[in-house]
């Protein structure tokens, strides 16, 4: 495995990889590692800055610790794997591929995230998530864990507010806090749980090497806009 | 081509802070350090620095830091405190020349104390006497700006980066227990050294990234109080709604953390009864306060430090501990630079301040 000193080689070395797999060392802060990748591994150690893996649009972006702000903005294709947490806005409009975060992710998770043709984002939060998560979300899928916030609030204020496509699965029984009118919250059936959710988890907890059925304890609500209050006569007749 | 303040520059802006809850006083070099990592957020047109405990010998004056643009309004701004205090040592601070920080004014320090009998005779307290006098000078001595007033603190800032702000200003040779920075990326309003942050009256300093939507109902509000804006920009209202939420309203910071950054009627909804309608009395009693748009700030007062995040956190804000030391900053990293394996690292949520104040035993 190749290793790059960010601090000595910057930006443009780790730019200039492709296909292989690269550890990227010494990170602090330095935005837009991984941006735009269409292959290969980067193993992050440090601190990255923000807009990791913005634009990635293929190969692996792996990350030991915390990531900032704005990691995987508007991501098309690949996989950003983060074992610690992630700041605000994360998966901003991504629209195609997967982002695992094992801790919590800020506020904004996943906001206007959407999907074309073949193409389904699927972002999953370990931990908890800030408020605004989904907020106008147009397509994709967000689950949210809550592992080690059992029984508490896993999703902050203002869930969902605006979505008016996709679906929110969060692993909890309780109503997220002031959910708006125009969405609607149901239990999951078992069915869905086994062909929809089952596959994302287990492949999220061999990401992170943990077991898939603590993930998986409980039950699931959805979140889902209510189509009879469509937002979508808010922006355009359709 | 057009001056800075003339056309718009897109967003930006960082904020770091370190705070020693055990008392001890470190020098500038750490908050440095800090803020450099962050230098892409700011774009030269301003940078600066608030720290507290660095003049303990002088603990009980009132410690000023001025901007003069001329001889003539230094001598005016003198006489002027002449009149009302007595100044006790007076002298330039020192800097360190740099290319970097071109055509400072002139910066004087002062250490002043008010006159008993003009004291007593104001029925004031030495506070409401000392700020009243520096907002005077900053609303009517031209060429004269009071960039700090409180006491054994003070403010350090300039148009640069904020890097070389702290090389300008030499606070490596500072030690506080308590340090803010900013990094200036200004959108809407020019950036000139007294518009750089910290803002600061007295003992309150205010580092801020985002920008006021209520920017003018603030400014009227504050104004009607007897607090003059004139340093063009937004910064400059929230410095002046906690001093008066503060010193004249008897509020607590946390009161105040409601008061500017309002809970949502529909989030103090479902809070209990007695939160639910401490919540609604303070939106409805101070809604002119309310601060709308985005921003995360750091407050520094003596002893302490908040940080608070508008409602929405539409700006960054990361809080770290390790043993006795409380970190905020905008981006994660300039704290991991300074402290690599921090006790514990989270984000505060919109609208809830974190405040964090010195030990009992090492309380000043």
């Amino acid at each position: 495995m190749k290793e790059i000193d960010i601090r000595k080689d910057g930006l443009e070395a780790v730019r200039k990889q492709s296909g292989g797999d690269v550890a990227v060392t010494g990170c602090l802060g330095e935005r837009y590692i991984g941006c735009g990748m269409k292959d290969g591994i980067l193993r992050i150690k440090g601190t990255p800055g923000n807009a990791l893996a913005s634009y990635l649009d293929g190969g692996t972006v792996l990350v030991d610790g915390n990531v900032q702000d704005a990691a995987a903005d508007t991501m098309n294709d690949g996989l950003l794997a983060v074992r610690g947490s992630a700041g605000d806005a994360l998966a901003y409009g991504m629209r195609g591929g997967r982002v695992y975060v094992l801790g919590d992710a800020g506020y904004r998770a996943g906001v206007h995230m959407k999907a074309y043709g073949d193409r389904k984002g699927i972002l999953v939060i370990g931990g908890r998530s800030g408020s605004f998560l989904g907020e106008y979300l147009a397509g994709g899928t967000i689950i949210v864990l809550g592992l080690g916030y059992e029984g508490r609030d896993i999703t902050g204020y203002f869930c969902g507010n605006g979505m008016y496509a996709g679906t929110i699965y969060l692993r909890t029984g309780k109503a997220p806090l002031n959910l708006s009118d125009k969405l609607i919250r149901r239990a999951v059936g078992e069915d869905e749980e086994e062909q929809v959710i089952r596959p994302i988890v287990e492949d999220f907890a061999s990401v992170f090497s943990i077991p898939a059925a603590s993930c998986l304890e409980g039950g699931f609500i959805a979140i889902e806009a209510d189509s009879s209050k469509s937002y979508s006569q808010l922006y355009a007749a359709v | 081509m057009k001056k800075e303040g003339e056309v718009r520059i897109s967003s930006g802006c960082a904020i770091s802070g370190i705070f020693c809850r055990n008392g001890k006083r470190i020098t500038g070099e750490a908050i440095r350090k800090s803020i450099a990592v962050m230098h892409n957020r700011s774009n030269g047109l301003g940078g600066g620095f608030a720290a507290y405990g660095i003049y303990p010998q002088y603990s009980d004056f009132f410690a000023l830091h001025i901007f003069y643009d001329s001889q003539s309004a230094r001598e005016e701004t003198e006489r002027f405190l002449d009149k009302r205090f007595d100044i006790i040592n007076l002298s330039k601070i020192p800097v360190r020349q740099t290319p970097k920080i071109p055509d400072p004014p002139l910066i004087w320090r002062y250490f002043i104390t008010p006159l008993p009998h003009l004291l007593q005779d104001s029925q004031l307290d030495e506070d409401e006497y000392t700020s009243r006098a520096m907002l005077r000078i900053n609303d009517s001595l031209k060429g004269a700006y009071v960039v700090s007033c409180g006491k054994d603190m003070g403010v350090f800032k300039a148009v640069g980066y904020p890097e070389d702000v702290a090389d300008f200003y030499r606070i490596e040779e500072y030690e506080g227990y308590s340090w803010t920075a900013h990094g200036r990326y200004p959108t809407n309003t020019p950036g000139w050294w007294a518009g750089s942050h910290p803002f600061s009256l007295l003992d309150l300093t205010v580092v801020h990234n985002g920008e006021i939507s209520s920017y003018d109902a603030n400014r009227r509000a504050v104004e009607m109080y007897g607090y003059p804006c004139n340093l063009l920009t937004d910064t400059e209202v929230i410095t002046y709604i906690l001093d008066y939420l503060t010193r004249k309203q008897g509020l607590t910071l946390r009161e105040c953390s409601r008061v500017i950054a309002a809970p949502f009627w529909t989030t103090i909804a479902i809070k209990d009864e007695e939160e639910r309608s401490r919540l609604s009395y303070l939106r409805k009693m101070y809604s002119s306060f309310l601060i709308t748009g985005p921003f995360s700030i750091l407050v520094g007062f003596r002893g302490g430090m908040m940080a608070l995040n508008d409602r929405l956190k539409l700006r960054s804000l990361v809080a770290a501990e390790k043993g006795g030391t409380v970190y905020f900053s905008s981006e994660e990293a300039a704290i991991r630079v300074i402290e690599d394996d921090p006790d514990r690292v989270w984000a505060p949520r919109g609208g809830e301040a974190v405040i964090v104040t010195l030990d009992k035993e090492a309380a000043v």
